[in-house]
């Protein structure tokens, strides 16, 4: 192993670099003054600037704000309490479940945002906020209910049977013994949910009506219809939301019992 | 005291019950926008095209048999060639990497692991977009190269397979780094210092000790870095061309442009057909911990 290191280490380097570079450029390409060109012409704020004056771009940020709120209530809701009502279940029944819930992870996003819009199209429901909203559930769902379950399954069992022992009915040994040791997993699941909701574009992509454009749908029409030096600023602002979220979200899932 | 024994056993039950119900409402979400819509899909692939677009419910297996068509069928096998390409590139950097922090010092293994996953909770389509800045015609690295004098004119590196393979590489090598992480961990480095002690050469030690004892992180990095590849969008969206189509592309093509749903569905299936294939290896190989979700 020794006589491995030198090698490994320097690949692994590479490969960090790899991960990191883009998004590094990224980022210092958005404080470049020089418009479309790589040369570097000074360090300059104007295209975050010029952000805060995009109305389309504000309410496109409003739009999503709405739908990772409300998809991500809906979701935790939902799947807070699936998660508890499969701890009652058999351990057959919460295998299968445990299976069934990965399906909708794995499947590929076009073909869930495909299968959505065909869903409303048929049942006539028009495509814009609600139909987002409802498709966001519909993957932040099965991740908040596995995040909760797998704490709630590591859980000493003898906690809420000390509870019961000391006369706490269920309600009580839920409320004061039960769901606080599951606050940090919740915690962390709506955060979870939010980023996902917020960086989501293919189900938006195929479930949002032409009102219904949204902070990564702008992206993408922008990065379409041609660079503009102002999608470096939006970009690089995105990544230091998501990874803040991200950041926030594994300190609180850290967080021993 | 038999008594009290089965009356709280009685007890235990119908609390049991009592919570069961609490999964109802997500279950019934779930069916109803999850499963209902997939056998929308699935009916809809059976039904005709309407002269307009929309749907005529008429039973026809013409939308399968015309994905035989060999436009269809090279879209298909070079969205499969891709995937496979950008899973060995993935292994091949994800290996030494994985192997790397799965023998530094213990207090520094969660860190590099973060490190790793970081990039993937970026939005996807921004780190996309990046490479968009580095392969550009008048991209970064054509900046470089010309300024070098390596290259007279800028390259073409934008919109080609190439492209799309490395973006692809780029969003999901996390995938790949994590089950090998898990499988290198649990090998026994002195099986390997045995086997160096035993003469063998690096390779023998790579294809015969520890090839063979992580094989269990290989095929689940493989198959988590194969099922978001064969189905994804925005990478040969953003960084493909004409010709790089691949089958998330063609879905999108075939509901939104040209409004053929159902041949749009047919092609929705069989790329289902193809990820449950792969979902199905992953699961016959067994080791569960081995996934990504969730490794403290």
């Amino acid at each position: 192993m020794r006589r491995k290191a030198v090698g490994l280490r320097a690949v692994s380097l590479l490969v960090m670099l790899f991960l990191y570079g883009p998004i590094l450029v990224l980022i210092l390409y958005s404080f470049n003054a020089a418009h479309l060109s790589m040369a570097w012409r000074g360090t300059t704020l104007k295209w975050y600037a010029a952000l805060i004056h995009d109305e389309a771009l504000l309410a496109a940020t409003a739009n999503s704000l709405v739908i990772a709120v409300v998809s991500t209530i809906g979701a935790t809701g939902l799947g807070g309490l699936l998660a508890f009502g499969m701890e009652g279940m058999s351990r057959s029944r919460q295998q299968l479940l445990e299976g069934s819930l990965v399906l909708p992870l794995v499947i590929p996003e076009v073909m869930m945002g495909v299968a959505l819009m065909l869903f409303f199209v048929v049942i006539k429901l028009p495509l814009g906020l609600t139909t987002v909203i409802l498709g966001h559930i519909v993957f932040n769902l099965p991740l908040v209910t596995i995040m909760i379950w797998t704490r709630l399954r590591k859980l000493d069992p003898a906690l809420p049977e000390a509870a019961a022992d000391l006369g706490a009915d269920a309600w009580h040994t839920f409320r004061y013994v039960t769901f606080p040791l599951l606050r940090p997993a919740i915690w962390g699941a709506i955060l979870v949910a939010f980023t996902v909701s917020l960086d989501d574009f293919l189900v938006t992509f195929f479930t949002a009506g032409p009102g219904a454009t949204t902070l990564p749908l702008k992206v993408y029409s922008m990065i379409k219809s041609g660079v503009t030096p102002e999608i470096n600023a939006l970009s690089a602002l995105l990544v230091l939301v998501s990874m803040g979220c991200v950041a926030l979200s594994l300190q609180l899932q850290r967080r021993e019992v | 005291m038999l008594a009290h024994r089965t009356a709280s056993v009685t007890v235990t039950l119908r609390n049991s019950c009592r919570a069961c119900w609490l999964a109802v409402p997500g279950l019934v979400w779930m069916a109803l926008f999850f499963l209902v819509p997939l056998g929308l899909v699935f009916a809809v692939s059976f039904a005709s095209r309407g002269t307009y677009g929309g749907i005529v419910w008429e039973f026809t297996t013409a939308n399968y048999v015309d994905l035989l068509h060999p436009l269809y069928g090279k879209i298909l096998s070079h969205s499969l060639w891709y995937a496979m390409l950008t899973t060995a590139c993935c292994f091949v950097l994800g290996f030494p990497l994985a192997y790397m922090i799965a023998r530094s010092p213990a207090r520094w293994q969660p860190v590099l692991l973060l490190l790793v996953m970081l990039p993937f909770w970026t939005n996807f389509l921004v780190r996309t977009y990046a490479w968009m800045i580095l392969l550009r015609h008048d991209g970064l690295i054509n900046h470089v190269l010309v300024s070098l004098g390596l290259v007279a004119t800028p390259l073409e590196l934008l919109y080609t397979p190439t492209a799309v393979v490395i973006g692809l590489v780029y969003g999901y090598l996390p995938f790949m780094v994590l089950p090998l992480y898990v499988a290198v961990e649990r090998l026994d480095p002195l099986l390997v210092e045995a086997a160096y002690d035993l003469y063998a050469s690096r390779w023998a030690v790579f294809t015969r000790v520890v090839v063979p004892l992580t094989m269990p992180g290989i095929v689940g990095g493989c198959v988590l870095v194969f099922i978001p590849s064969i189905g994804s969008f925005i990478t040969p969206d953003l960084l493909g061309g004409a010709r790089s189509m691949m089958i998330g592309n063609l879905i999108q093509h075939e509901y939104l442009v040209a409004r053929d749903w159902p041949l749009g569905s047919a092609v929705s299936f069989v790329l289902m057909a193809v990820v449950m294939a792969a979902v199905v290896l992953y699961y016959r190989q067994g080791d569960r911990s081995a996934g990504p979700v969730e490794r403290r």
